[in-house]
């Protein structure tokens, strides 16, 4: 089993040598050529996301590097829509990026390095590779934020990520240090095996404390309450490119994580940190929906929105087992990843709606820029009104489908009254939802600038509209592959 | 009936195809193409509906015309369709209500008339989809999926408070449908299954019978809607365009009182029983209150809005007295006030084009300067007010007389309607109508134009017909209200 198997790790590793590639050419070149290297770097994405997806059914559970790295059907699956989505980013954000003095081979080198910090959140078999991964991923985010230097509330914004994000970063390791302790081991499968034995005989208080600073570090990527507070400041305060960096895609790597830390390691302790994970989604679902409301900035809200949403996924993760009884973690868990999947095509879309609307020394900042978009570009408004109807949960859009799985898996635990309060908490979230709607159509533009897109941001958008409508009236293919990859990750 | 032609698909389907069509390609520059190609839409998805009555199986109870594919595996819900008595009206209602809509529409709306008339058809097809699911997460579906149009229909051509009401409307029928959907994923649970028919033979106990009934009474007591859960419907009317005012009375009122035949009685039958009286005393309070609540409105649509809600109590009042008469009674009073209220929406919106005032004393003396208007309206007033040879009656005569049956003095609260209906309908008439030329707005109206007399024509037409030749419709009912009954008469216990 001690062997490198360094064909597992192709997607990663082109993507480094990629990326250290392109930084090369850019530098060499003086950025003269970015615009070519643009494209070629999204059209690199989009071929590392697609080959990802082939992989998925051929390729077994495979581990490499002395056990560190995983590489099954589940981790396969994520990667590519990750790197799909970041295809994305770059396309819809090209022209935002331009307007602000973004579009630099910086932003690219940068937006390559979380993709690979997701990859290796989410092939990660070893407690210290986890950590590696969350640090790629948040040190290039970081950054990502703070990249227009002169911006005041952007810097702001980076300096209060950076600094709660260190300080998860340390509730993570110290969680690791303790598991360590309890355990003697780093390894996931170790892990799992001490867990086992820890469970039959006594528990000791240092493991259970272990995963308490886990899940406390996991919350805080996942921005969830109580360790959300960074989430609206940082959405608000960023450029919207870089906010959808840190919206988008890396809340797949965090569902990742769930897996690798809690199921794949520390499942027969699921009674522990199931409790845990119901706090935090109460909390979340009432916070995040309720002072959503209160918000007149478009970002704050949609910051908001996805506090409540983390929340409900949280949901589905918290349903996987009864007591002794894991024959619901299967639905459970692909409940909660179709809900990840589907709030990521919703937050890209969004986000991509919001960066082209605002133009050169303009952002959409409030609520209220949004006004008569159906007049401007009743397109646009087509789009935003599918998302904003998928992300309340309205049928036939794809949030409907998400949020029934994953309350399906809640009632199959027979827990009937978190589903009522889960849905009470839906009907609470629609009215901040339908009332972006309600000022998109309703009424009258303040501004009637014309919405200029280029054809690449044109399409895509279509797309992704297209498929929230598409997956939400035919969910099954979607989900049958959800839950053929939870199952082989489960087994494997 | 052993044709292969899926015409429930196509009655879903091809409006909201339509619609999409229309969306996208027109805009306000060609609003006279986008006008035409939706009425041809509208007409084109009401033909495809006509099979269903010519080929409708009068002598069975069974689902006819039924589609069964596989839709969403892991919850065990398939694309099932199906009509029975119960629905197959409601299926040709809808898409006959759609073309008097665009037809209402045509010189009227002049913004956005593409999104208008989109929104309409995708209505339409939603709502087909609503009656003639046999899947419970179908339905459901649809079921939700109708507020989305109707929620920028108001919204967008409303009048002034529109957005207050549309809220309304959106945050209150969602309230009602979200517990709905806990109680299908219960049963679906419970079943393994989202086939409606499975559910109706599911054996339940009395507690979860109760709950079940309450969950869905939330949907459908706000759709119908209810005393006490009825205030956004005057809201929606008052603000709506008339198409959406038509709609709304015509059809999705509709909606919840189809959700009790098909969902709440015969899935939880004991419930049903137990809780009638209850269900009675909700439904008389209605009629009665509500019936006077309309008497004293100086808006003509909130007048009519207030009339919707009596009627629709007077629906509710027959379904849960469990006799033959008063179910079959409560059926063709939906179908009717679909018509009427239709029709009455319609010759309010004819007025409020002229003058743009709703408000009954904006007018006075109509009859001198409108006298075929006044004819007309004064037909659909009739009807409203449940006038013998009118739709109105029939429906009306067969609820009180099962109501007499099963207890004298709920039959005389019933029966007390047709005072009130008509005290409301023809003092809001006379008001509006006779008299001397109150001002110069009346002074200068002109009578209906071609378009509008075909379309009150049509309609009153129908009121007539349905009024005095009620046979197509209490035929294909029969057997299928028989054998509701019977399943509900059998306890679950």
């Amino acid at each position: 089993m001690d062997q490198m198997n360094l064909s597992l790790a192709i997607p990663e590793i082109a993507l480094a040598l990629f990326a250290c590639v392109f930084l090369i050419a850019d530098s060499v070149t003086k950025g003269r050529i970015l615009p070519i290297l643009h494209n070629i770097v999204v059209l690199f994405c989009i071929g590392l996301g697609v080959y990802c997806l082939a992989l998925v059914p051929t390729e077994g559970t495979g581990l490499a590097f002395s056990n560190m790295y995983i590489a099954d059907s589940m981790a396969l699956a994520l990667k590519g829509f990750s790197a799909l989505a970041i295809a994305f980013t770059l396309i819809v954000g090209a022209n935002y990026a331009k307007d602000r003095d973004m579009f630099k081979g910086e932003l690219h080198a940068l937006v390559l390095f979380t993709l690979l910090g997701q990859m290796i959140m989410i092939s990660a078999n070893n407690l210290l590779l986890v950590y590696l991964g969350v640090e790629l991923l948040s040190l290039s985010l970081y950054a990502a934020v703070a990249m227009q230097r002169d911006n005041v509330r952007a810097t702001e914004a980076a300096m209060k990520y950076f600094v709660l994000g260190a300080l998860a970063s340390g509730f993570l390791l110290y969680g690791m240090s303790m598991i360590y302790g309890a355990t003697g081991s780093l390894n996931h499968s170790d892990i799992a095996f001490a867990a086992t034995a820890a469970v039959s005989g006594q528990k000791s208080i240092i493991f259970v404390f272990g995963i308490v600073f886990l899940v406390a570090g996991l919350a805080f990527k996942l921005g969830v309450v109580p360790f959300h507070m960074w989430v609206p400041d940082v959405y608000q305060g960023s450029p919207s490119i870089s906010t959808l960096l840190i919206s988008g895609a890396p809340k797949l790597a965090a569902f990742a994580m769930m897996m690798r830390l809690l199921v794949d390691g520390l499942f027969v302790m699921a009674f522990d940190w199931q409790n845990m994970l119901m706090v935090l989604a109460i909390a979340s679902l009432a916070i995040g929906n309720l002072t959503a409301i209160a918000q007149t900035s478009l970002k704050r809200m949609l910051a908001y929105s996805t506090i409540a949403q983390m929340g409900f996924m949280l949901l589905g993760f918290l349903s996987g087992v009864t007591g002794q009884d894991t024959g619901n973690a299967a639905q459970a868990y692909s409940a909660a990843m179709f809900y990840s999947i589907t709030y990521v095509l919703t937050t890209l879309g969004t986000f991509g709606v919001i960066m082209v609307m605002s133009r050169k020394g303009f952002e959409v900042e409030n609520i209220s820029d949004l006004k008569g978009l159906n007049k401007r570009a009743p397109w646009l408004a087509l789009i935003m009104l599918l998302l904003m109807f998928s992300l309340a949960g309205i049928p036939p859009m794809m949030g409907f489908a998400a949020k029934l799985s994953v309350l399906k898996a809640l009632l199959a635990t027979g827990q009937v009254w978190l589903a009522v309060y889960a849905v009470m908490f839906s009907l609470v979230g629609a009215f901040y939802y339908i009332r972006i709607v309600k000022t998109m159509y309703f009424e009258s533009p303040s501004d009637n600038t014309e919405i200029v897109m280029g054809n690449d941001a044109r399409a895509v958008l279509g797309l992704n509209g297209l498929a929230v409508i598409a997956l939400g009236l035919l969910p099954a293919p979607l989900m049958a592959y959800c839950m053929t990859v939870i199952q082989q990750t489960l087994a494997g | 009936m052993s044709n292969n032609i899926p015409y429930l698909s196509l009655a879903i389907w091809l409006p909201i195809a339509f619609g999409v069509l229309i969306m996208a390609l027109g805009n306000d520059k060609n609003a006279g193409m986008v006008r035409g190609a939706a009425l041809v839409a509208s007409l084109i998805s009401f033909v495809v509906t006509l099979p269903l009555y010519f080929g409708f199986d009068t002598s069975t109870a069974q689902l006819q015309f039924v589609e069964s594919l596989p839709w969403i595996e892991a919850f065990g819900a398939t694309y099932g369709l199906g009509v029975d008595g119960l629905s197959v009206w409601f299926v040709i209602l809808t898409a006959l209500i759609t073309v008097f809509v665009v037809v209402a529409a045509w010189e009227v709306i002049t913004e956005k008339v593409a999104q208008y008339m989109a929104a309409f058809l995708i209505l339409s097809g939603l709502m087909v989809g609503v009656f003639s699911a046999t899947d419970g997460l179908l339905f459901y579906v649809f079921f939700e999926a109708t507020l989305i149009p109707m929620y920028i229909i108001v919204g967008v051509w409303g009048g002034p408070n529109r957005i207050y009401a549309a809220f309304k409307f959106f945050l209150y029928t969602l309230l009602g449908s979200l517990l709905t959907l806990v109680a299908l994923i219960y049963l679906q649970f419970q079943s393994g299954t989202f086939e409606i028919a499975a559910w109706h033979k599911l054996p339940l106990g009395m507690t979860e019978q109760i709950l079940i009934f309450l969950a869905f009474l939330m949907a459908f007591a706000v759709k119908v809607p209810m005393w006490p859960v009825h205030t956004w419907l005057p809201d929606a009317h008052v603000e709506a365009p008339t198409g959406g005012s038509v709609v709304l009375a015509a059809i999705m009122l509709k909606l919840g009182a189809y959700g009790f035949l098909r969902f709440s009685m015969p899935i939880a039958p004991d419930a049903s029983h137990e809780l009638a009286g209850f269900m009675i005393t909700l439904s008389l309070i209605a009629v009665v209150y509500i019936g006077v609540v309309a008497l004293v409105q100086k808006d003509m649509k909130k007048l009519v809005a207030y009339s919707s809600i009596a009627h629709m109590g007077f629906v509710t009042l027959g379904f849960f007295m469990f006799q033959d008469l008063a179910v079959q009674g409560a059926i063709i009073q939906m179908i009717s006030h679909g018509f009427v209220s239709g029709a009455m929406f319609l010759c309010i919106g004819v007025l409020y084009d002229r003058v743009h005032s709703r408000e009954i004393s904006a007018y006075g003396g109509v009859v001198n300067t409108m006298p075929k208007f006044a004819a007309f309206f004064l037909l659909f007033a009739m009807a409203n007010s449940g006038l013998p040879a009118t739709s109105g009656f029939v429906g009306e005569f067969m609820v009180i007389l099962g109501a007499v049956k099963y207890n004298f003095w709920i039959g005389l609260l019933a029966a007390t309607t047709l005072i009130f209906g008509a005290a409301y309908s023809l003092w809001m008439y006379k008001r509006v109508v006779f008299g001397d030329v109150a001002n110069d707005n009346v002074k200068e109206l002109t009578d209906v134009n071609t378009r509008e007399f075909l379309m009150l024509g049509a309609l009153a037409i129908l009121v007539m017909a349905m009024g005095l030749y009620p046979k197509p419709f209490t035929d294909v009912l029969q057997v299928s209200v028989d054998a509701l009954l019977q399943h509900v008469a059998q306890s679950k216990l």
